[in-house]
């Protein structure tokens, strides 16, 4: 049966107008339909924050939680029940501070959970702290001389906890973020993607140079697996290895061409140059990377759950409670 | 050496064993009351072991022991003070003679008493009996570690593996005492080792060999003490302990209801062997999972919930603290929980090896909001089956958390569990949403028990949102709408209120004076205690809580009914505290107890004797 947009919406979002949120929401939903599993056998569970309001604006199961747990609450919805499809959402401050151990044991795990990562670097509904992502020096309202701590970086985190899969799109880049959300749906195991959002009241243009189309022409490069990791207006730029990182050519210019340009491999088990790619663009010179950075396949947890039950269900002679106590010493009282 | 051991015929004697922590006397003291129970005798069994890690070998603070009661009838506690002490090392016979009755046996293994030993231990003199009291005609002593090196000589073993036999040894030499049938503790053993035949053939050889030298110096005393079997309950019996039991009601009720079975985890003294025994039936469909933390055992278990299994989260009082969060989410959602809290000593880390009853008032109490939940107290290590099974019926059947408290006691306990007919247990129905309801349904529709529909994730035309935020009554939206928040406090409330459970049952003197009152683990001493002055005729009687939240309907008037009531438990007051909160003007004595330890039933008499006296 095909699902169209209409059938995974419900109600009136009720963020700030130009939010990032709404366009999110927007392409999740887009997404949802073009991969085609059912609004019932569908769980959309977040934690708490602006973000976290998302699972009450869809029309599939879900449950919008305590805050930082929704990685936690999802493991055990779909280990439980494995025929679900959970998308797990969270913001920065639900997912990367206080559900930040979730996150990262998600990862480690492989739970098949598709894991939303909006970050807008700021906490919005309590009205402005800076967030585990919010860069040294940051200022805001708990840190009015600016914060004195760095902050994480998404992808550093998922690969540290054996992440096999991180993609990035920016909120308003709607087809671009879904095709990152049917590549996180594909991919089987925990598949992490990092949703670049502005936040207009407290945190307006945090990813300003990304942000628009024009921007992202400049300032960051779609990398796509098997092509070769080219940008620029005029697609002018390309990047190659240059020692043990990775440095930017201009096609053309001291005898480069696009044979020259390294070719993006998301496949590949080492996550070294993913990692690099996911990496740049903290005003470092480099683009800011979007689309599937790393998708590697690996078994994952649920599936590994469920056959461990068969094997010793087949290898083991009791099945049911009655047969269970058999297998214990037994005395008769006559 | 005792060599005028006089024979005795006893309705019940307690067997300590007794010695550093590496020295296996878990396993010691677990064979002999298996070895016990199968001959019909009733056991209670009371390990009691050290929380340190592995204390340096020999020291004080690193005794281990097990106390097992056998009874020709039945026997409700491990017993006070123990008849036969074994202490295989010296700081064993420092820190565990004080357990001993003043007639008591004592084994020791005389190789470990050396001079260093001793000093290990803070004797002052190479007396050390003289130094204790002790009268050397109750005392068995030999040199156990050479024995088991001489026996094993010829078996190619190490020095450290001959030495892990010793206890073995002392086994071998009770089973004589008792006149136990070996074949069973060998059959034990064989099982136990099945994968390595060279430790199970080394212990049993040990075990023979204490046996014989039992029998061998003292051969005209071999019915030392003669435990004579009394028919009870015909039936099929195994050995359990109150973890296993918890656990096998768990999955009685998940086979009752059709359900999946998750446990969502995280290990924690004294509650982990729930974690290891469920995590042996995946031949059931058990599914247990590890969690980073205790916050995500029990909000991996909410998630499992939701998505339709009978979900449980397992753990001990600082576990309860993390979860709390995730328990109140189950409260506003109305989905189904199990959360076992094997209570043991706090605040904090406290005493993680021993028992109490502290978390009584965080369990009832101890969450954000108006957050109303059932709680259940197991009595007995067999009564963890039924309080297990029944905690499950209650979550799966009102939509909501459960507390299940044991405790540390009752968890390592065991008693002889009269094998259950699932069939004969009461059918668990969960209150699905009804198919004709699609289209009209709203989370928060509730059938006329006032309890939530359950609509499963893959039900077509029942996708619903639920959450930490107040819900409307209606629609199920969120809702801040003062009038409404205050409806649905109040439902969640009459929800929990409506769950019937039995009634407060009452036992001993029908026109008691004195009225005893407890709930849970501390069932067997508070009624040995009744039973003994009934015997010195006092009129007495108990009536001991397992529901707890809500109070049974009776509860008010049999608390009312006597003359005095006396709330005994291992905390200082909670219990009481609850009930005179609930029962108007109510005003009971009180005896508490938070040593971390079982309560000893002649200080029980004479408190409540003082009480009665009054």
């Amino acid at each position: 049966m095909a699902y169209t947009i209409q059938d995974f919406k419900k109600g009136q979002p009720r963020w700030c107008p130009g939010c990032g949120d709404h366009a999110f929401l927007a392409s999740l939903q887009k997404a949802m339909a073009e991969i085609g599993v059912a609004p019932y056998d569908t769980a959309v569970i977040s934690g708490i924050g602006c973000s976290s309001r998302l699972p009450h604006y869809m029309a599939t199961y879900g449950m919008n939680t305590i805050h930082g747990r929704a990685a936690a609450i999802a493991t055990g919805a779909k280990v439980a029940n494995s025929k679900l499809t959970v998308w797990q959402v969270s913001g920065d401050g639900d997912g990367l501070a206080i559900g930040g151990n979730h996150f990262i044991h998600a990862n480690r795990r492989n739970i098949d959970l598709n894991m939303i990562l909006l970050n807008n670097r700021i906490y919005g509904l309590t009205k402005g702290q800076y967030s585990p992502t919010s860069p040294r020096g940051f200022v805001s309202k708990s840190s009015p001389y600016g914060t004195v701590e760095d902050p994480f970086r998404p992808a550093e985190l998922c690969f540290g906890a054996r992440g096999h899969f991180f993609a990035r799109a920016v909120a308003t880049d709607a087809a671009a973020t879904v095709d990152i959300l049917k590549a996180a749906y594909n991919h089987k195991g925990a598949a992490v993607c990092e949703i670049l959002q502005n936040c207009v009241i407290f945190n307006n243009g945090t990813h300003e140079s990304v942000y628009d189309k024009a921007g992202r022409a400049k300032n960051a490069i779609y990398v796509k697996h098997g092509e070769p990791l080219i940008f620029g207006e005029n697609r002018e730029f390309g990047l190659v290895q240059d020692g043990f990182g990775l440095k930017v050519v201009k096609i053309g210019e001291n005898g480069i061409t696009e044979k020259d340009i390294l070719v993006h491999d998301a496949h590949c088990e080492d996550n070294t140059l993913q990692l690099k790619l996911a990496l740049m663009g903290d005003n470092d010179g480099f683009p800011v990377a979007l689309g599937v950075i790393r998708d590697v396949d690996a078994p994952t947890y649920n599936d590994a759950v469920e056959a461990q039950i068969e094997e010793v269900k087949a290898a083991k002679k009791y099945h049911n409670f009655a047969e269970l106590l058999e297998t214990n010493d037994i005395w008769e009282v006559k | 050496m005792a060599e005028n051991l006089e024979i005795k015929e006893l309705d019940s004697v307690a067997v300590r064993f007794s010695g550093d922590s590496g020295d296996g006397m878990q396993l010691a003291g677990n064979i002999f009351s298996t070895v016990s129970a199968t001959v019909g005798n009733s056991i209670s069994t009371f390990p009691d072991y050290p929380a340190d890690i592995r204390a340096p070998q020999g020291s004080l603070t690193g005794v281990s022991g097990f106390q097992v009661n056998i009874g020709a009838g039945k026997v409700y506690t491990p017993g006070d003070f123990c008849d036969v002490l074994v202490a295989m090392n010296a700081a064993a016979l420092k820190t565990q003679y004080k357990y001993a009755k003043p007639n008591a046996t004592i084994i020791i293994d005389t190789d470990s008493f050396q001079e260093k030993d001793l000093e290990k231990a803070a004797f002052k003199t190479p007396d050390y009996l003289g130094e204790m009291g002790i009268d050397p005609d109750r005392v068995i002593a030999c040199n156990i570690t050479q024995m088991v090196k001489d026996c094993l000589a010829d078996s190619g073993m190490d020095n450290k593996s001959m030495l892990k036999c010793r206890n073995m040894f002392a086994l071998g030499l009770v089973c004589w005492l008792f006149s136990r049938d070996l074949d069973i503790a060998f059959n034990f053993l064989k099982e136990k080792f099945a994968k390595k035949p060279g430790v199970a053939e080394a212990n049993i050889k040990v075990i023979q060999a204490g046996y014989d030298f039992g029998h061998n110096t003292h051969s005209s005393a071999a019915n030392v003490y003669r435990i004579e079997t009394k028919v009870k309950e015909p039936g099929r019996y195994m050995d359990i302990t109150g973890n296993k039991a918890t656990a096998y009601g768990f999955i009685a009720a998940a086979e009752k209801a059709g359900l999946k079975l998750y446990l969502g985890s995280y290990p924690i003294t004294p509650a982990t062997d729930v974690l290891h025994e469920l995590s042996k039936h995946k031949s059931l469909g058990v599914t247990t999972v590890q969690c980073e933390d205790e916050i995500a055992g029990c909000a991996s278990a909410v998630g499992a919930s939701f998505a339709g299994a009978l979900a449980v989260t397992s753990t001990s009082g600082p576990g309860i603290c993390l979860k709390s969060e995730a328990m109140n989410l189950a409260v506003i959602m109305e989905l189904p929980l199990v959360v076992l809290d094997v209570q043991r000593g706090g605040p904090a880390t406290g005493l993680p090896t021993k028992s109490e009853q502290t978390d009584l008032l965080q369990c009832l109490f101890g969450r954000n909001g108006e957050s109303p939940l059932p709680v259940i107290a197991a009595t007995s290590p067999t009564d963890c089956f039924d309080a297990a099974y029944n905690a499950c019926k209650i979550a799966l059947e009102h939509m909501t958390p459960v507390v299940l408290l044991t405790d540390a006691y009752v968890a390592n306990g065991s008693g002889a569990f009269k094998l259950p007919n699932l069939a004969e247990f009461p059918a668990i129905n969960p209150p699905y949403v009804p198919e004709e309801l699609k289209g009209t349904w709203t989370p928060y529709m509730r059938a006329e028990n006032g309890t939530r529909y359950w609509a499963v994730p893959g039900r077509e035309g029942f996708q619903h949102i639920l959450g930490g935020l107040e819900k409307d009554d209606k629609t199920g939206a969120i809702s801040t709408n003062p009038e409404n928040h205050d409806l649905m406090t109040r439902k969640r409330q009459a929800k929990i209120n409506n769950i019937v459970v039995p009634d407060l049952e009452v036992i001993g003197d029908k026109d008691a004076e004195l009225l005893i009152v407890g709930f849970g683990g501390t069932y067997g001493h508070l009624r040995a205690a009744m039973e003994e002055m009934n015997a010195s005729g006092k009129k007495v009687a108990m009536a001991h809580f397992k529901y707890i939240n809500p109070l049974p309907e009776n509860a008010s008037e049999v608390l009312k009914k006597y003359k005095k009531v006396v709330v005994a438990e291992q905390n200082m007051g909670q219990l009481a505290a609850f009930l005179r909160m609930k029962v108007d003007g109510f005003v009971p004595y009180q005896f508490n107890q938070v040593k971390g330890q079982p309560f000893v039933v002649n200080e029980l008499v004479e408190a409540f004797t003082e009480i009665y006296n009054k």
